[in-house]
């Protein structure tokens, strides 16, 4: 964490520094300025550093506590290290949960999130084309839904969601999970934007010219060229699925069947340290909770490391300077 | 969407892009149009529309499926809990929002245009806790909030409280959930809006500042108002999910030894409706509330903020 601790190590004229013109011009002034600059470079630093102490300390924390006993984690310094027995205890009474069942919650939740992104990429990635590049009746009430829909927040679907399920018969079953998981209309979004920004429409009907069908049209030529916005889609609906609570927890009545974010939520209320009542035959302390919820985002931790780069590009595609 | 028909080799003509007279009913594009955005379409019938439909129809009708009209709205409106529910929900977005605008463009302003090495790792520092999203960060959070294990138990104990339970007392909550909101969400905020300050032209900046404006000057008068739309988007944004509140309440009402109530959210309200008296009608009146108020957010940004002017 030594990031902010060298503003002197910037080659960069700052813009709040005089300009190197300014101190020749106006003479005397130079010193106040200079003082000023350095006065403001401090202020920028302990800023930054403060919100920098808030947005990382807690997650060092987290990272160091599946190291410790739960009683070296009240006692020892907050940011030592334990050992890497620790995490190997840990790991154990976490295991001896309910049978193992966190490693059942990790599939599962591989399964619904996987599951669905199979279904949101077939059913998103020619929407978007068809939006952004055909033209057929509907097409403005579509673009115009989906965007209302994808900027709603979903939390309010999940009730009616669930009676829907219900009413069908598969409330319970891990469609009721997959299906309402796989309508990405975010995905669809950012697919007819991708599309309607990079291919240009002559490409389109030099293809049809040359006796090209509208769906060799689609796979020969759209597809080659949208790798991009399949992986932007894919993470997106990946971390969004992996980690979404509402939504199963509503509709799955057995522990067996949750994911790990429902899973998270039962090991919290039978652990004994919010607990007294109920934490009775288990380990559950906060060594194993911190583990639980390491092992929870690392998925989400990864595919977002690897794809740090392309997606800030993706994401800011057309909001970047040229 | 395995197979598809392959459609004829048509000859096409005219210009594209317009829904002009060159686009017959026959013309492939039409037909393969809607063929393309069939499967999606179905999803969003059925997750989307019907969902929604649903929802209204229950909240207007009875359990022997009479209508009712505004009956239940009036039954859950009377609830004694209804107005705390909302009241928190309304001070905790006061809060969160007002927090949220002056910190996320605050730091956007600080980490522009100065020392870009540093600038862009305090970025990804930032953004990373967004990666515990939902029930890791409530949890991670309630560690911290207790002054016992906290690494910052010091400061805790510094405002007087000595226990998990003092620190998450009902007053507490709205401030609390916002430094979680605030955790997790922020940094991708705070890289949005770096974006958008990028794309103001150097130029003009340049001018503003051999016109004699300093940094709070160009800040204030220049690159704030080129902001606004961003800032509208977020907090609009900000406000639909805010309004949407679950898993925070639902999970330190569990920890709080009953100090808290399990219907502190409307959210939350509408769950026990459903699943604890077995009232649907309720609570479909509650989520439509709040689809209604999701909706009105929805549509402010898709009509008003312009953000979206592509088409």
């Amino acid at each position: 964490m030594h990031i902010v601790d060298s503003p002197a190590g910037s080659t960069r004229p700052a813009a709040t520094g005089p300009s190197p013109a300014a101190p020749r011009r106006r003479g005397g002034a130079s010193t106040g300025l200079r003082t000023r600059a350095a006065a403001a470079r401090l202020l920028w630093t302990l800023v930054t550093g403060a919100f920098l102490v808030f947005f990382a300390l807690p997650v060092v924390w987290l990272l160091l506590a599946p190291t410790k006993t739960d009683g070296q984690i009240i006692r020892d310094d907050p940011f030592s290290f334990g050992s890497l027995d620790g995490v190997v205890t840990a790991w154990r009474n976490l295991y001896s949960f309910q049978d193992g069942v966190i490693v059942s919650w990790l599939e599962n939740s591989a399964v619904y999130a996987f599951g669905a992104l199979l279904i949101t990429l077939v059913t998103s990635i020619p929407a978007g084309y068809g939006l952004a590049l055909t033209r057929f009746a509907g097409r403005r009430l579509l673009l115009t839904t989906t965007l209302l829909v994808m900027i709603m927040p979903n939390v309010a679907l999940v009730l009616p969601l669930y009676l829907e399920m219900e009413a069908v018969g598969l409330a319970g079953t891990i469609w009721s999970v997959i299906l309402p998981f796989s309508f990405f209309p975010f995905g669809v979004y950012l697919t007819y934007i991708y599309f309607s920004s990079t291919i240009p429409q002559d490409l389109l009907s030099a293809a049809r010219l040359d006796g090209c069908s509208e769906w060799r049209v689609f796979t020969s030529i759209a597809l080659p060229l949208s790798r991009p916005i399949v992986a932007l889609v894919a993470f997106f609906s990946f971390v969004g699925n992996w980690n979404n609570f509402f939504l199963p927890f509503v509709m799955l009545p057995d522990s067996a069947q949750y994911p790990v974010q429902v899973g998270l939520n039962n090991l919290l209320t039978s652990s004994a340290v919010f607990n007294t009542s109920s934490g009775v035959g288990n380990q559950i302390m906060r060594p194993e909770l911190a583990l639980a919820t390491i092992v929870t985002v690392i998925p989400v931790l990864l595919v977002f490391l690897f794809s740090q780069r392309a997606l800030v590009s993706g994401m800011l595609a057309g909001a970047t300077k040229n | 969407m395995t197979t598809l028909p392959a459609s004829a080799p048509g000859h096409r003509s005219g210009a594209r892009g317009t829904d002009g007279p060159a686009h017959r009913a026959g013309d492939p594009s039409r037909r393969m149009g809607a063929v393309f955005v069939s499967g999606y379409v179905v999803l969003l019938l059925a997750f989307g529309v019907l969902p929604t439909v649903y929802a209204v129809w229950l909240s207007i009708s009875n359990s022997r499926g009479q209508l009712v009209g505004l009956g239940n709205f009036i039954r859950t409106f009377a609830d004694y809990r209804f107005l705390s529910a909302f009241g928190h929900v309304l001070l905790y977005l006061v809060i969160w929002l007002g927090t949220l605008m002056g910190l996320v463009v605050g730091l956007a302003l600080m980490l522009h245009g100065r020392m870009r090495r540093t600038s862009a790792a305090l970025r990804f520092l930032y953004y990373i806790p967004g990666a515990l999203a939902g029930v890791a960060s409530v949890l991670l959070w309630l560690i911290m909030l207790d002054p016992a294990a906290s690494p910052a138990g010091w400061l805790l104990r510094a405002f007087g409280w000595e226990t998990l339970a003092q620190v998450i007392a009902p007053d507490h909550l709205p401030a609390l959930f916002t430094v979680i909101a605030f955790w997790t969400g922020a940094g991708g905020w705070i890289v949005i809006m770096y974006a958008a300050l990028n794309n103001i032209p150097d130029e003009v900046l340049e001018a503003a500042r051999i016109d004699g404006a300093g940094v709070v000057q160009t800040a204030l008068r220049i690159q704030l108002p080129l902001l606004r739309k961003w800032i509208a988007y977020m907090l609009i944004l900000a406000f639909a999910a805010g309004t949407q509140l679950f898993v925070e309440p639902q999970l330190v009402s569990t920890v709080s030894w009953g100090m808290i109530s399990d219907s502190w959210s409307p959210n939350q309200l509408s769950y026990l409706y459903a699943f604890q008296a077995g009232d649907f009608h309720g609570a479909a009146a509650l989520a439509v509330n709040l689809m209604v108020v999701g909706l009105a957010c929805a549509s402010v940004v898709v009509f008003r903020a312009g953000l979206f002017e592509r088409d």
